[in-house]
């Protein structure tokens, strides 16, 4: 398997943080973002790990917490960042805003807020991968919650039963709205679910981005060669609420503190200081240059000029 | 409106043991907002009775379907009106049609209340009023209050109705305050309500327009037009007979709704004006309504897809 760059997995990383963090302090300036924001904080290994085992022409499809999976596929935070102000130049021109943000370009094809809803069109993908015989996978991302809808299990099923190229992540980022996982599903391991379907699957340790990456590299030879689908779990932690309106009372404090040890970015880095690939300079030159994305980011959204009101007319048909 | 819909639940759970309530966060939800509907019923009732659910919509619908058949009386919520397509089959194809296959035998007396409405921000994933689609079904009654009285009321009556009831509840609204009558206060369904007697034209709203309503003709009275505002608070069974008399007495028929034109429930009451009351028209009926697309994200786009009192004016005017 070949080697991940690891300072770039970092750099990946710090970006999603960052430009989270901007998010959520944007949200708390009266008038500037239109609507809540789900980030993914916490998280940033998944969406890292798995893109740094992918090429440009597999597919992603995304759901409500997206942004990690787009800026890790490629995505450009400037144009991210303008859809969630609602700008014309943003992603989808401002139709979508925060919830949906689908960038072709980067093949991100498909972002959903509907739970669970994106799992059957991965298997869509993936079957016209199969159909054309065209060397790319799919990869689904979708959060514990959403395993409980009926769209998971009868996507799961036939996407196993055809053996198509899809690789299953689940984002088990412990909650699902205030619901912890064990008051919304009897199942310990969710990739245990995909026994019920004949199909692979793996648990991962979601902050360990080395392991996300592996899980995910093993997963596209195997799809390649055939023999997918599969569905990789991924145990993480959502540090913040549901969405910046959430007002967590529900999550304990000692445990996002734990969680917080754990944090993806920090293990990372202290591993790359400790082998010497990484120095403090160029972590301190790293963090200026991901400060210097976002904040360009967020000057690109605010020059951008709103879309016309008679756009809002145009895009529903081909 | 959110309190108004959190009293008319309280107060049917306390009334009848038989009513629970079901959904996604309706016990522990991320929003602890006194203004949110389903606030502190688990503190008051306990987890027997508010049950908070997997994110399964269609498991959310049968389980209402089921245990409606069964004499129990569920209160369930699905989050958004755009989820409601997948709680469909449980509701449109069963719960619509069980009690007419059973050749009148069964009854399923259960509600379904979900939140719609543009002006959040959250785009067309989260805002889409399906009202028509569901006033397409027989077999289903549709509700959509405009006032906080109007929830209490209609909401406690669809409880106790023995059919199975759709309550349709515009976000915005939960932050409207408004009067709302204390202790049993019913609403009957199909019952509209002439929030505003006037004599030059009939504009025929619900929910959330129902402001936009008022402003315009407050703007109109000034100019001497005098509005006459028919809430029609419930879609099915719907009151034509408050329309087709208010038609009559003011001869002109404006219908406004959030929901898009093509196929929205304004064409039906045109359709039933045009065929009972035509000779009362003294100009062509007109509707106002979204345009045909879905709701956009962004600020002023999202604006713009909403109707506004401009429209209205700008349409009254034109007719008189
Ligand atoms: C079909 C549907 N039902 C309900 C919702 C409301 N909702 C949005 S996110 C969410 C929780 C999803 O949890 P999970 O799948 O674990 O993803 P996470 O938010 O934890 O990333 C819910 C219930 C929705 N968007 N779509």
């Amino acid at each position: 398997m070949e080697k991940p760059d690891r300072v770039k997995l970092l750099e990946t990383m710090l970006l999603i943080r960052r430009f989270e963090e901007k998010l959520e302090d944007l949200s708390k300036e009266q008038g500037k973002l239109h609507g809540m924001m789900i980030v993914c904080t916490g998280q940033e290994a998944v969406a890292a790990g798995v893109s740094a085992a992918l090429e440009p022409q597999d597919v992603i499809i995304s759901n409500h917490r997206s942004h990690g999976h787009l800026i890790a596929k490629g995505a450009e935070p400037d144009l991210i960042m303008a859809e969630i102000y609602g700008k014309r130049t943003g992603y989808n021109k401002g139709k979508s805003g925060t919830l949906h943000i689908a960038a072709p370009e980067v093949n991100a094809l498909c972002t959903t807020t509907v739970v669970g809803g994106g799992i059957p069109i991965a298997v869509g993908t993936a079957f016209a991968a199969q159909y054309e015989q065209k060397d790319f996978v799919t990869v689904c991302y979708f959060g514990n919650g959403a395993t409980d809808e009926g769209s998971f299990h009868e996507a799961l099923n036939l996407a196993a039963l055809w053996s198509l190229p899809v690789i299953f992540v689940c984002e088990n980022n412990v909650y699902s709205g205030a619901q912890r996982q064990e008051e919304h599903t009897r199942v310990k391991d969710l990739a245990h679910r995909a026994v019920a379907y004949g199909m692979a699957s793996e648990v991962v340790d979601g902050n360990d981005v080395l392991k996300v990456y592996e899980a995910t590299a093993r997963a596209r030879a195997k799809c390649l060669a055939g023999e997918g689908p599969i569905l990789i779990e991924c145990k993480t932690y959502r540090w913040g609420g549901h969405s910046t309106t959430d007002q967590q009372v529900y999550q304990p404090k000692e445990e996002i503190e734990q969680w917080k040890q754990r944090c993806p970015i920090e293990k990372l880095k202290k591993e790359l200081l400790a082998a010497g690939i990484l120095s403090e300079t160029a972590w301190q030159q790293m963090n200026t240059k991901v400060n210097q994305l976002v904040d360009k980011s967020v000057q690109f959204a605010e020059e951008s000029p709103w879309p016309d009101v008679t756009e809002a007319l145009e895009d529903v048909f081909a | 409106m959110g309190e108004a819909v959190n009293q008319a639940l309280r107060e049917e759970m306390r009334r009848d043991e038989k009513v629970f309530i079901a959904g996604e966060g309706v016990g522990v939800g991320i929003h602890s907002n006194p203004k949110f509907p389903t606030f502190g019923l688990l503190e008051e009732f306990g987890p027997r009775r508010v049950k908070d659910t997997p994110v399964s919509e269609a498991a959310i619908a049968g389980l209402a379907v089921g245990a409606s058949v069964m004499g129990l009386r569920p209160v369930v919520e699905i989050m958004f009106n755009p989820f409601f397509t997948i709680a469909s089959d449980q509701i449109v194809n069963h719960a619509a049609k069980l009690r007419y296959l059973s050749g009148g035998k069964s009854k399923f007396p259960l509600v379904v209340r979900m939140k719609t409405g543009s002006g959040i921000g959250a785009g067309c994933q989260h805002s889409h009023n399906l009202e028509a689609w569901l006033a397409h079904c027989p077999g289903l009654k549709v509700v959509m209050p405009g006032t906080p009285a109007d929830a209490k009321g209609l909401l406690k009556s669809a409880i106790r109705d023995d059919n199975p009831v759709i309550f349709i509840e515009d976000m915005i609204l939960y932050f409207v305050p408004g009067q709302v009558p204390e202790g049993d206060y019913t609403i009957p369904l199909g019952v509209a309500d002439i929030k505003k007697p006037g004599r030059d034209v009939t504009l025929v709203t619900w929910s959330k327009m129902l402001g936009t309503a008022f402003k315009a003709a407050a703007q109109l009275e000034q100019e001497g037009i005098s509005v006459e505002i028919v809430d029609l608070r419930t879609l099915v069974p719907l009151d034509e007979e408050a329309i087709l008399q208010s038609v009559t007495k003011t001869g002109r028929l404006v219908v406004l709704h959030e929901a898009t034109r093509t196929g929205g429930f304004g064409g039906e009451i045109a359709a039933i004006v045009a065929e009972k009351a035509f000779s009362q028209l003294k100009a062509p009926i007109k509707r106002i309504a979204a345009p045909d697309i879905p709701v956009p994200y962004s600020k002023p786009l999202e604006e713009f897809y909403l109707p506004n009192e401009k429209t209205v004016i700008e349409t009254i005017k034109a007719m008189i």
